[in-house]
C-alpha cells in the first residue's frame, strides 16, 4: 500500500500550522552553522536560509524510515501517528536519527554562501532562531490556507526587523518568497534574490584558476521559474572551470525526483536514478545548487561518481 | 456512465488559476513529462475540463505525484500554466476530500 497522501499531508500541514515547520527543528541546529561568523542579528538586507540545508539530514534519515514504510500494513496506522503528532512533535525524534556527519557537510555549505557574500563586500544580517521555514511544501501541496497564514508570519517577521531585501540559498526558498509569497501577502514588497544572484552582480574575482570539470545540474524551479541559469555558470567559468552540460539543461533541465520524496519515495528514487545517469553520460564531477537535489543524485549515483554542491567549488575558487 | 460534477465544473469555470482551456492537445507535456505516467498531464486536465469528478479522485494519486518541474509548461506551445493547474486539482482535493486547507 502507498504511502497515505492525506495523512502525510495531514501532518506536514499540523506542523506547519502548530509549529512553524513541515519539520519542526531546534534552534540549535538550524543556528549552528553560523557559529563564529560574527553575522549581525538583522538588519536590512539578510541571508535567509528558509531552513532548507539544515532540513536535508533529517529528511534522510525521515525517508528511510518511510521508505521502510511503504507498501507495508504500518501505512494503514498513519491516520493515527497524524492524532499523535498533534500533541508531540513526532518529527523531533526523526532529527535523532540525523546522520552527524551529513550534519556538518551541510552546514558547511552555508558557512560557504555566507563567507562568499561577505568577501564579495555585501553587507548582511541573519535573523537566527527568529528565521523560520519558507512554507514552500506545502505550498506545493496546494494546503494554500496553511500557506497563506505562514507566508504571513513570514512577512510580518520580515517587517519586525525592517527588511528590505533578502538573499536566499536555495532555489524552494527563493522561488517561494519571490513568486508566491506576492500571491498571498497583499503588499509583499521585499526584495528577493539568490545569493549565485549577488555574487554574480557583484563582480567578485576569483583567487585562483580551477583546472577542472564539472557536470552541472541544473535546478528546475531556478532555471525555469527563477531565471537563474547564467549566473552559476558565468561564476564558474570565471574560475576556469569547464562545464560539461547533459542534453537536457538550463530551461531543459531534468527534475531530481526530490520533490516526491515526501509522498512516493520509490518512485522519486526512480527519477533520481534516470537523472544520474543522464549526467554520467556528460561527465563526472556533478555539481548541484540545490540541497535537495544534492541528496536525491548522491543516493542515486550509489558512490560511483562525486555529487556536490556549487557553493563547496566556489569556496574554493574564490579563496574563502 | 461516467457522471459530470457540477461542482467541480463551476470551481474550474470560477479559477484564475486553471487555464487548460488553451490546451490543444498536441501531447507534448505527456511526451516530456519525468514521470511517464500516460494520464499526466493532458487527459487529467480534460477529465477536470468536462467535470469528470469521479475520474479525477481514481487519479489522486497520480495528481501528488507531479513533481511540478515545469518541463510540461516549458514546452507547452499554447502556454499553459500546468503546475499551477496541477496545484489547483490538489488545493481542490485538499479541501473537497481531505478535509485540508
Amino acid at each position: 500500500m502507498p504511502l497515505p497522501t492525506k495523512d502525510i499531508l495531514g501532518i506536514l500541514a499540523d506542523n506547519l500550522n502548530q509549529r512553524k515547520s513541515v519539520l519542526p527543528m531546534s534552534e540549535a541546529k538550524t543556528t549552528r552553522w553560523a557559529k563564529g561568523l560574527d553575522l549581525p542579528m538583522g538588519g536590512k538586507t539578510i541571508i535567509y536560509t528558509g531552513h532548507m540545508y539544515q532540513l536535508i539530514p533529517v529528511i534522510d534519515a525521515m525517508a528511510g524510515q518511510m521508505s521502510k514504510l511503504e507498501d507495508t500494513p504500518i501505512t494503514k496506522m498513519m491516520g493515527l501517528g497524524r492524532f499523535a503528532n498533534k500533541f508531540v512533535n513526532m518529527t523531533f525524534f526523526m532529527g535523532l536519527l540525523a546522520s552527524k556527519t551529513e550534519q556538518a557537510d551541510y552546514d558547511r555549505m552555508l558557512r560557504n554562501i555566507a563567507l562568499l557574500l561577505k568577501k564579495a563586500g555585501v553587507d548582511f544580517g541573519y535573523l537566527y532562531g527568529e528565521e523560520m521555514y519558507s512554507g514552500a511544501l506545502v505550498y506545493d501541496e496546494g494546503i494554500d490556507g496553511s500557506f497563506a497564514k505562514h507566508a504571513q508570519r513570514v512577512c510580518d517577521l520580515f517587517k519586525k526587523h525592517g527588511v528590505t531585501k533578502v538573499i536566499t540559498v536555495d532555489p524552494h526558498t527563493t522561488h517561494t518568497l519571490r513568486t508566491a509569497y506576492p500571491q498571498f501577502v497583499d503588499g509583499f514588497d521585499v526584495e528577493v534574490k539568490s545569493y549565485l544572484e549577488v555574487l554574480a552582480e557583484s563582480g567578485l574575482e576569483p583567487t585562483q584558476q580551477l583546472d577542472e570539470a564539472l557536470t552541472l545540474h541544473d535546478s528546475c524551479l531556478y532555471a525555469r521559474q527563477e531565471g537563474v541559469v547564467d549566473q552559476p555558470r558565468e561564476l564558474l567559468g570565471k574560475a576556469g572551470v569547464k562545464m560539461n552540460e547533459p542534453d537536457l539543461c538550463r530551461k531543459n533541465t531534468h527534475c531530481c525526483g526530490g520533490p516526491l520524496e515526501s509522498l512516493f519515495p520509490a518512485e522519486s528514487h526512480r527519477i533520481a536514478g534516470n537523472r544520474i545517469d543522464q549526467l554520467k553520460e556528460a561527465g563526472e564531477n556533478i555539481t548541484t545548487m540545490c540541497p535537495i537535489c544534492l541528496v536525491g543524485l548522491r543516493k542515486a549515483a550509489k558512490g560511483t561518481v562525486q555529487v556536490n554542491d556549487i557553493s563547496d567549488t566556489l569556496a574554493k575558487a574564490y579563496g574563502v | 456512465m461516467p457522471k459530470v460534477s457540477s461542482k467541480l465544473a463551476a470551481a474550474v469555470k470560477c479559477s484564475e488559476e486553471f487555464n487548460a482551456d488553451a490546451c490543444m492537445h498536441c501531447g507534448t507535456c505527456t511526451a516530456v513529462c519525468p514521470m511517464g505516467y500516460e494520464i499526466l498531464p493532458r487527459k487529467l486536465f480534460r477529465y477536470v475540463q468536462v467535470g469528470l469528478e469521479d475520474k479525477v479522485k481514481e487519479n489522486i494519486s497520480s495528481i501528488y505525484s507531479c513533481l511540478l518541474c515545469g518541463m510540461c509548461s516549458e514546452n507547452c506551445p499554447a502556454e499553459v500554466n500546468i503546475p499551477e493547474n496541477i496545484r489547483f486539482l490538489r488545493k481542490y482535493i485538499n479541501e473537497n476530500e481531505f478535509n485540508l486547507s
